[in-house]
């Protein structure tokens, strides 16, 4: 416990990191030259949520924090994840 | 020894020294208090005031409906006392009341610490929302024509009718902010906080309630916040989210405001069925019947109680397959509610009852419950809800479950720990008197509107064919008794903390939880020695 | 005998003010998620005029404000490990950074949105208004999503300008960083909220 609270990166992490999430948006903004229709928006979103999953783990340490941390983001994003979900079958699902 | 030393140690919260000078510094020791005893009470004040307030409101629309026809008031009257009357009993009240004020007071108590995380936070959220009342009172005022448009707002009409929206949205912006800081505090103060020793299945009810309900308020009330956003945003700016002729879907904005607004009924409920899972093995002396279990179906209505706000929705015009998904969600939710309730008469089976005045609030809300519950299968179900949706029958039901279970869980409560919050015990003769003109009042004013609203009356509405007129006015008797009853037990118990008998019992009713291990009332500083727990929380044996 | 609440053997402040700051944390991205629900729900109604209006954005502009940001975000980082590292000259250089590009957000978010009224479309506007009802949901979101990310910048800025004048004076230092490793979060969030901002805008076409 005491150990991980001094824990943090060392600066050449944070720089990897951040190589990592440039290549990422030039990778995202590069998909869109091409027409996949639907699968242009869910790659997108896909990148953006590998990139936060860095943010989140490096930059903002989820990666040596305990546990209990990482199950409560987790849980906090699949309680948001499912009201999307059931907003968005709501408005796939109309009549009109 | 040197008994001065000990009493010096042990001087009542109530009677603490005040670090101000002046006239005026015993106010001061109130309002500049980080103790979370203090801000217990003053929010404890705030609502017995609002409570009040909201009654009143109530009392007079059923005397409006006494008969047919426009009696005391008008339509336009009654749709903004109507309003008024949802958004302070639901936000100023309900919400706030079994969280703020017996959770404030006793959470830390009964975690064996000496005050919640962030104790600042604690003082800054009570004026958060004290000045979030203020904006909603602001309303009535001012140029424009009172606020009439329910307390769901009812977009887009609530935009549309040139009416003091804003201080209203705002004011429930900030009594949302309050309502946040207070979950951050006691989730913290759960995980961080519990005494040695006492892992978390060896956490009393009413705690592990608090924090299934605070985790609602932390990740519910955003939505809530953006919802009002979108009202704000649209009246101000016009950005064309809520106005259908500019594209936007008010459907959208029933979405995000039942996202948060159905949580919020377990915001009120969880709290309730924590503090009747204190009471009943108190007052049976014998452990919670399976504990375990309890512990999971609070967790489990929490979780659930994400999913269900469809519910709300069923003539709003939304698909019939989102329906069907929160119909499924709304059955299940009610497998871990009964589950509770089992429990509860489980506990009660074959213990040595000690029937009095918080025992009588703790079965009767079992009642109230029941019938909350009942009927609230029927709201489960799509093609009943249909049916009964917006009639007399859904008030009846709304009033079953959040003035019925909140009010009597927080009489039961109040009457349960009275003599640890004040040192002083009530009299018991008027408080039973108390509770059975309530109990009377009560399941006459909500039972009959079941029948009318079932006959097809609608709500929300000032007046009525006079062929349900003795529906209504058994109902609006009920009113009566039921204010009579309040004013009874209010007065008793504000008459009691003043003047009544001295109560030094450290533990009047025998309970096993920490609260009752500290001298009555509780000292300034709760435990001078941590406590170390050993033992399961009800150990009666 | 004041209140003394920090008696419980095995807890220290730092983890319990760090434990608040996620829970709040959780609470903001509930907020944005909640606009997000707001955004699929209307572009699932609208596609096509979605499609049209996200043409009007520059890519280049998001493009630049994302690098800015995450830059930042890698300064900020690095600026909290130099404090617990006791190296204070290099947590002041790498916040300096940060400040100066979050500047550079905000004032290129303030000619973004200039050139987006100078083009018409602000909220409540009769020009807006003629191009039907997809587009005024477009900007409206637009407006309102960006509007409430910059605020956040905004209070951010301040929050790192307050604690740049801490680190100088030595109130912030290797023993006592608390406070701004809770702020760092707090900037991270910001930028993860970015990161989802700049495909929904930017990107999806």
């Amino acid at each position: 416990m005491s150990k991980n609270k001094t824990h943090s990166s060392g600066y050449c992490t944070y720089l990897w990191a951040l190589v990592a999430l440039l290549v990422l948006t030039a990778l995202s903004v590069f998909i869109t030259r091409f027409e996949l229709g639907p699968c242009n928006t869910a790659a997108s979103l896909l990148i953006a949520g590998a990139e936060a999953l860095i943010v989140l783990a490096y930059f903002m340490n989820l990666k040596f924090e305990s546990r209990f941390y990482k199950i409560m983001t987790t849980l906090v994003i699949v309680i948001f994840l499912f009201m999307l979900f059931i907003t968005f079958f709501d408005y796939m699902n109309r009549v009109y | 020894m040197s008994e001065s030393i000990v009493s010096q140690q042990h001087v009542s919260y109530l009677k603490e020294e005040s670090r101000f000078k002046g006239r005026l510094k015993n106010l001061y020791s109130w309002i500049c208090t980080t103790d979370h005893k203090r801000i217990g009470l003053l929010y404890l004040f705030v609502i017995t005031i609002f409570f009040i307030v909201g009654a009143i409101q109530g009392l007079l629309m059923k005397l409006e409906l006494m008969a047919p026809g426009a009696n005391i008031m008008g339509s336009e009257s009654f749709s903004v006392l109507s309003t008024l009357h949802g958004i302070i009993m639901v936000f100023a009240v309900a919400i706030p009341g079994l969280t703020a004020v017996f959770g404030n007071f006793f959470l830390p108590i009964m975690l064996g610490t000496n005050n919640v995380a962030f104790p600042k936070l604690n003082l800054v959220s009570w004026y958060v929302y004290i000045i979030g009342i203020i904006f909603i009172l602001l309303s009535q005022f001012g140029y424009y024509s009172g606020f009439d448009s329910g307390w769901t707002f009812n977009i887009p009409y609530g935009i549309l009718i040139n009416a003091n929206i804003l201080p209203v949205v705002i004011g429930i912006f900030l009594i949302g902010l309050s309502s946040i800081a207070l979950g951050i505090n006691f989730i913290v103060t759960v995980h961080r906080y519990r005494a040695q020793g006492m892992s978390w299945f060896k956490m009393p009810l009413f705690p592990w309630s608090l924090y299934a309900a605070a985790w609602i308020q932390l990740l519910a009330t955003p939505v809530l916040v953006i919802a009002l956003f979108m009202i704000f945003a649209e009246s101000t700016m016009a950005i064309g989210m809520l106005d259908p002729m500019l594209g936007g879907d008010p459907t959208l904005y029933q979405h995000l405001f039942w996202i948060y607004a159905r949580p919020a009924i377990y915001i009120m409920i969880l709290p309730a069925m924590g503090i009747i899972s204190e009471i009943i093995p108190t007052f049976s002396q014998k452990t919670i019947f399976s504990y375990r279990t309890t512990v999971v179906a609070l967790l489990a209505i929490a979780f659930l109680g994400f999913f269900v706000w469809g519910q709300h929705m069923v003539t709003s015009g939304i698909g019939d397959r989102a329906l069907s998904l929160f119909s499924f969600f709304a059955l299940i939710i009610t497998v871990p509610m009964i589950v509770v309730v089992l429990n509860w008469l489980g506990t009660m089976h074959k213990g040595s009852l000690n029937i009095t005045t918080p025992f009588y609030w703790a079965v009767s809300f079992i009642f109230i419950f029941l019938i909350a519950g009942l009927t609230g299968l029927m709201f489960g179900s799509l093609a009943t809800n249909v049916y009964v949706h917006r009639t007399q029958f859904e008030i009846a039901h709304f009033h079953y479950i959040v003035f019925g279970s909140v009010s009597f869980a927080f009489m039961g409560a109040i009457h349960y720990w009275f003599p640890k919050i004040f040192g002083r015990m009530y009299n018991k003769k008027w408080a039973n008197i108390g509770f059975l003109v309530f109990f009377v009042g009560f399941n006459l004013l909500f039972l009959p509107m079941f029948m009318l609203g079932y006959q097809g009356l609608p709500g929300h509405f000032y007046d009525y064919p006079p062929g349900f007129q003795p529906g209504n006015l058994a109902s609006s008797t009920g009113a009566i008794i039921l204010i009579l009853g309040a004013l009874i037990i209010i007065i008793n118990l504000i008459r009691n903390a003043r003047f009544g008998r001295k109560c030094d019992d450290m533990n009047p009713w025998g309970g096993k939880t920490l609260e009752w291990t500290i001298s009555t009332p509780p000292p300034s500083v709760n435990f001078d020695k941590l406590p170390v727990i050993t033992n399961d929380p009800y150990d009666y044996n | 005998m004041k209140t003394n609440i920090y008696n419980v053997p095995g807890q220290d402040e730092h983890d319990v003010s760090k434990f608040g700051m996620w829970l709040f944390i959780f609470a903001e991205l509930l907020l944005f998620g909640a606009l997000f629900i707001v955004y699929t729900a209307y572009r699932s109604r609208n596609p096509a005029a979605f499609k049209l209006a996200g043409n009007e954005l520059e890519l280049t502009v998001g493009i630049i404000s994302t690098i800015i940001l995450l830059i930042s975000s890698t300064t900020m980082a690095i600026s909290v490990t130099a404090i617990q590292k006791n190296n204070k000259n290099l947590s002041l250089l790498t916040l300096g950074i940060t400040i100066l590009f979050a500047i550079a957000f905000l004032l290129y978010k303030y000619f973004e949105w200039g050139t987006r009224i100078n083009e018409g479309f602000l909220p409540d506007t009769n020009t807006l208004h003629e191009l039907g009802p997809g587009t005024i949901l477009f900007f409206g979101l637009y407006f309102v999503m960006t509007g409430l990310h910059a605020l956040h910048i905004l209070i951010g800025l301040i929050f790192i300008i307050y604690i740049f004048f801490r680190i100088i004076k030595n109130r912030i230092n290797s023993e006592n960083y608390h406070l701004f490793e809770n702020f760092g979060l707090f900037w991270h969030l910001v930028v993860l909220i970015w990161i989802f901002l700049f495909p929904l805008f930017y990107l999806i076409r």
